[in-house]
């Protein structure tokens, strides 16, 4: 077998793994190519976004649920870290895995009852989630801040070396989105992935192959939830203030565009999603105060053409295209040969 | 070890007021085909939901093995070694065939949400041996070339065929197979009745339900015959050809008397 075919193999073998270390190696050399700070900011907000999209997208895109509150969560992790280091002086990594731990129990809370509903229910209890939370953030002044929020969180540090800016959290935020990356690929290659994206199939079919839907549901739930609030707790500590404002229900809309526009299930295509939804208004300043309606009309044109999302729709219909050809060639053969 | 795998006593089910099972008892021998029949309404389908835990009977037992299996959730079914196909087919049509039938091994493929984040080496060898585990039963099933296609762009008679392959690649104690040729040709038909009679001799158990006689007939070593909901026959497929209160049930007693 000559070298070509043997690298042919590998690759195909691993691709995954391959397609995830040229990202990776793409990331590591970007602030050399990107040095303006403005952009590299929005690289940046990028990664913290694709932290809380990745879980967002297991949870709507395979386990076939909906969630309006993701923000909250979001929120939650911010503020979390915040009020821990900044009013407390909790030091900063014990700080973000004490909130991520205490989220993944008020995820279990809420998620045990809510998730025995489906649909529209689902949908209102989660925008119900997020609405009361954004009240606390807003109303509890003592803790909170009020609506000015909390300032004063000390930037994230690792054996002396503070990420204290846009360069050096770059890379610190897109170590954890290509971790979190690395682990929603995994999980999606696995049973238990498997079991999940036949779920948002078929309920019946998939409890009859062994998967326990509600237990599954519950579980995706929680590690959403978690990734919500490991990329608040980052994001709380890379601007060094909090306020209400970023976590409102509209911020749970635009993840769920995001979602949208990545595709149902599309773990790669999340990363596009994400992209796409943060450089818009950025893209085209006048329209700034318009996003919200453009983001709208994003929303309602791609779920009308494909309700599976913009990527995901668009390659199950290459895919399915490929596979009439296919079977198509299969029968005129065994006619002609029959 | 009892003879019966499947012992089902004074089962019940009603859908409002209305009874769709009334005190339905029958047993389904080890190694043995079991055909479920009987005119449209009659609680075949029902009474396959109450077996694989889609519903829930509101009386009765239902003894698998020596186990009660009235109340328990669906997917513990499963875990016991029962599977099924669907009268209507169910899929997962965005999922590729191979998938699709690799879903068929759930109970085998592991639950931990942690060894699957981490993609654990167990894992990785489990997952080596679950893929040729269902290459092969695609290769039983006739699917073999089109393992990596979309399940959804397949024609009727190979979802059939996938959905079998589905609920006999996880080696079921017992399979519940609803309807397995409705809407087939006669040559996909021979096909399916090949295929039950193959897993009949490698020791399968099935109960079928089904509307075509000829293959109720070919493939099934006993019958029973439902009509509004109560067990009216049972028998070997000669007895229960010739038995007046089947052919009443399905011709009426017009025809009978004629």
């Amino acid at each position: 077998m000559g070298i070509w075919q043997k690298s042919k193999l590998f690759a195909n073998r691993h691709r995954t793994g391959l397609a995830v270390s040229v990202l990776a190696a793409l990331l590591l050399v970007t602030p050399l190519v990107v040095s303006n700070p403005y952009n590299l900011g929005i690289l940046n907000l990028i990664g913290l976004y694709v932290i809380v999209v990745l879980g967002l997208n297991l949870f709507i895109g395979y386990a076939g649920q909906i969630s309006l509150g993701h923000a909250a969560f979001f929120g939650l992790g911010a503020y979390g870290s915040a009020v821990l280091t900044a009013t407390y002086g909790f030091p900063a990594w014990p700080a973000m895995a004490l909130t991520a731990a205490g989220l993944a129990l008020v995820a279990l809370a809420l998620g045990v009852p809510t998730l025995r509903l489906s649909g529209h229910y689902l949908a209102m209890a989660t925008l119900g989630f997020n609405y009361v939370v954004h009240s606390v953030f807003v109303q509890w002044d003592q803790v909170t801040g009020g609506p000015s929020g909390l300032s004063g969180i000390p930037p994230l540090s690792l054996f002396g070396l503070a990420f204290d800016t846009d360069t050096k959290f770059h890379y610190l935020v897109w170590t954890a989105a290509l971790l979190a990356l690395t682990l929603c690929l995994n999980l999606v290659r696995s049973g238990v992935g498997r079991g999940l994206a036949a779920l948002a199939q078929d309920e019946v079919a998939a409890a009859t192959m062994g998967v326990n839907v509600r237990r599954a549901k519950v579980q995706v739930f929680v590690l959403s939830a978690v990734c919500a609030s490991v990329a608040g707790s980052l994001y709380a500590h890379y601007f060094g203030y909090v306020n209400p404002h970023a976590f409102s229900i509209f911020k749970s809309l635009d993840l769920v565009i995001m979602v949208v526009v990545g595709g149902m299930g599309s773990i790669w295509g999340t990363l596009f999603g994400v992209g796409l939804i943060t450089i818009l208004p950025h893209l085209l300043d006048f329209f700034e105060t318009y996003m919200d309606i453009i983001h709208g009309v994003i929303l309602v044109v791609i779920l009308l053409f494909l309700p599976q999302g913009f990527i995901t729709g668009l390659v199950d219909l290459v895919k399915t295209r490929l596979a009439r050809r296919r079977l198509a060639a299969a029968a005129a053969t065994g006619a002609t040969s029959g | 070890m009892n003879d019966y795998l499947l012992e089902i006593s004074g089962l019940d089910k009603h859908f409002g007021g209305l009874p769709a099972l009334s005190q339905v008892s029958f047993r389904a021998a080890r190694g043995q085909v079991t055909a479920l029949i009987g005119p449209n309404g009659a609680g075949k389908t029902t009474l396959i939901n109450c077996l694989s835990g889609v519903i829930r009977p509101d009386a009765g037992e239902i003894l698998f093995d020596g186990v009660n299996l009235a109340g328990l959730a669906t997917h513990r079914l499963a875990r016991l070694g029962i599977s099924r196909t669907f009268q209507n087919l169910r899929l997962f049509p965005r999922l590729s065939v191979l998938d699709n039938v690799l879903c068929g091994l759930t109970t085998q493929a592991g639950d931990s949400l942690v060894e699957a984040l981490l993609r654990l080496p167990g894992l990785r060898h489990r997952e080596r041996r679950l893929k040729l585990q269902a290459l092969e039963a695609l290769d039983t099933f006739g699917l073999a070339d089109k393992a990596d296609l979309p399940a959804g762009a397949l024609p009727y008679g190979d979802k059939k065929r996938v959905e079998m392959a589905r609920a006999f690649v996880s080696q079921p104690v017992l399979t519940l197979l609803d309807e397995p040729v409705a809407g087939l040709n006669p040559e996909e038909t021979a096909q399916i009745a090949g295929l039950i009679r193959q897993m009949r001799l490698s020791g399968k158990t099935m109960v079928l339900v089904e509307h075509d006689m000829e293959l109720v007939m070919g493939v099934s070593d006993r019958v029973v015959v439902l009509d509004g909901g109560c067990r009216i026959a049972a028998g070997s497929p000669e007895e229960v050809r010739v038995n007046p209160l089947v052919l009443e049930a399905y011709l009426g007693r017009m025809s009978l008397t004629a």
